[in-house]
């Protein structure tokens, strides 16, 4: 591959005692969608903003576009559009204002952000709402209005921290949607995320994060190949009997992980385990099979699930 | 384009920290100023003008004239340099505090501005220039409406507009270098507390000479009190080195200002 258009080694960001991120390395490709999967606390945004140039490092090394952030930090900003996670629009302004002067503040000439306003507008599904305040705007729709702010300066790298929490399931999939445009035509994401469906849909390579480190790096599926089986059966005996039967169960599959509510079983084969199960006498409350997903890969990794 | 435009100011001085975008930041300003602030800026200037009307007028009736100086002056005369000197304060306070606090914590609106390509000293810059320019434009409006009257003496009186500017510079700093270390909405009344008093007692509506010596010495260290002296001492045309003096209080606040504002900004926003 060619070279990583961002790259750090043993970067370390420390607030006092606490070590927010701890000594990770990655690198970022052209074009591809990067995701930091964990779960709230994993050091996931501190790395964010490591990269935009908001934050410094305590050590380590990071280059972004062959640049250090903090000597070069406006210079680095100029390629990067950002989506943070609390949304920072300027409620004193309308929509396209939004838009316009975040334009400028790039040092855009008007002629050229007046025209780019019209473009992300439509981009945003926002035209309706040109001349609304930011303020009576959906959660959804200032996602939107945050993401085509990000595209003004029609930047190389698009970093989006939590894209959709917060979100209803319909704005989170027209909000995917966008995303997946943007990637057709080329643009870097950088996506923090502590939905699994939302790495699976969006990132073609992950790192999974827990506690300030690294756990696993991959593409989603290789992920899923390498730390979890093919499927998984999802088991619930009612709370009382879970970690009764977990002993039987363990016997009878290559692993199983028991939750508070609920018992999943590993195995190659969902159906064929759930019938070895009623044959030997157990009668599950409710039974469910399931494709493994990443958040079958952070319970394993971890011992603890990505939603606490 | 950005990247270009970013680029080219590669290795200039204070490049980490400055872009040079002192005037997109005005230009926020003025689209903010004509959608949504601009009830705000009105009231800033209907408040001198009441002041005015109704002490100038009713105190005017009971006390005709004052003696300033070994001169014997109107008495609206007397206040209206003062009340042009505390609406200079005002409007600089308040874009300087309550504004910026709200946008640096709960819009978080300099988050936004400063993951673009300009650094802290631009939106200090820009947030102090706005303040000015409402100072401006508060002491012209102001003096279109006291000089018809004749409460402005001398033709020095012109020189107040620019030293009002200079008091809101002064204000505007240390305004906003205070409030970046402010961590609740409840601590900004103290500013409050603190502004209220220093109007009543800084010589606004009477001579501090009636007060007692350690109390003349108190207020005389206060920084409206030396924007009143500065304002009324060129509106009435009393033109001395002791102007000279005032004015260079306000140099001090303003240097002091902005060197506390750019570093608070930095270690606030690349922690």
């Amino acid at each position: 591959m060619s070279t990583p258009l961002i790259s750090a080694r043993g970067l370390t960001k420390k607030f006092g005692d606490f070590t927010a991120v701890n000594g990770i390395d990655f690198d970022v490709y052209k074009g591809e969608s990067f995701g930091f999967l964990g779960p709230n606390g994993a050091g996931k945004s501190t790395a964010m903003r490591i990269i935009g140039a908001t934050s410094q490092r305590t050590s380590g090394t990071i280059s972004i576009l062959g640049k250090d952030p903090e000597i070069n930090g406006p210079q680095i900003r100029a390629h990067l559009g950002v989506v943070p996670q609390q949304d920072n629009l300027d409620m004193q302004l309308s929509v396209t204002e939004n838009l316009y002067i975040y334009g400028r503040y790039f040092g855009l000439p008007r002629k050229f952000v007046k025209q780019k306003v019209e473009e992300l507008l439509a981009f945003a599904q926002l035209e309706e709402k040109r001349d609304a305040k930011v303020e009576n705007l959906s959660g959804g729709m200032k996602r939107r209005l945050t993401i085509a702010r990000a595209l003004v300066s029609e930047p190389e790298i698009l970093m989006l921290d939590e894209p959709t929490t917060g979100l209803d399931p319909q704005a989170r999939h027209i909000l995917w949607d966008r995303l997946f445009r943007l990637k057709e035509q080329g643009v870097t994401l950088l996506i923090t995320t502590h939905f699994m469906d939302e790495a699976e849909q969006l990132c073609d390579r992950l790192i999974v994060m827990d506690k300030g480190s690294i756990m696993a790096e991959g593409s989603p599926a290789t992920l899923i190949k390498d730390y979890s089986s093919k499927e998984v059966l999802e088991l619930r005996f009612g709370s009382d009997r879970n970690q009764a039967v977990a002993d039987q169960l363990r016997s009878m599959c290559e692993r199983i992980e028991e939750l508070p509510d609920r018992v999943l079983m590993y195995t190659e084969d969902g159906e064929e385990l759930l019938e070895r199960v009623y044959a030997a006498n157990l009668h599950p409350k409710t039974s469910l099979v399931r494709r493994s997903s990443l958040e079958d890969v952070f319970l394993r990794l971890t011992g603890r699930t990505l939603i606490e | 384009m950005a990247v270009a435009i970013a680029d080219a100011r590669a290795g200039k001085r204070g490049e980490r920290v400055y872009s040079g975008r002192v005037l997109q930041l005005l230009e926020r300003g003025y689209i903010a100023f004509k959608s949504s602030t601009y009830m705000i800026v009105i009231s800033g200037f209907l408040e001198p003008v009441l002041y005015l009307l109704s002490f100038g007028y009713g105190i005017g009736k009971l006390l005709p004239t004052i003696a300033v100086g070994g001169e014997t002056i109107k008495y609206a005369a007397f206040i209206a340099p003062a009340l042009l000197a505390t609406s200079a304060m005002n409007g600089a306070i308040y874009d300087s505090t309550m504004n910026v606090f709200f946008k640096l914590n709960h819009d978080r609106i300099y988050h936004g501005m400063l993951a673009t390509s300009m650094g802290p000293l631009d939106v200090a810059l820009g947030e102090i220039g706005w303040a000015l320019i409402r100072g401006f434009s508060y002491a012209c409006a102001f003096m279109v409406v006291i000089a018809p009257l004749g409460l402005v003496v001398s033709a020095w009186g012109l020189l107040a507009i620019p030293a009002a500017v200079l008091i809101a510079f002064g204000f505007a700093s240390c305004g906003m270098a205070v409030t970046s270390y402010m961590k609740s909405f409840q601590q900004l009344e103290i500013v409050n507390m603190i502004l209220l008093p220093m109007f009543l007692f800084s010589g606004s509506f009477y001579p501090i000479t009636v007060f007692p010596q350690w109390l003349q010495f108190v207020v005389n260290l206060l920084p409206l009190s030396h924007a009143i002296d500065l304002v009324r001492g060129l509106c009435l045309g009393h033109i001395n080195f002791g102007l000279a003096g005032h004015a260079l209080y306000f140099v001090v606040m303003i240097v002091v200002g902005l060197f506390f504002t750019t570093k608070r900004l930095n270690a606030l926003f690349m922690k």
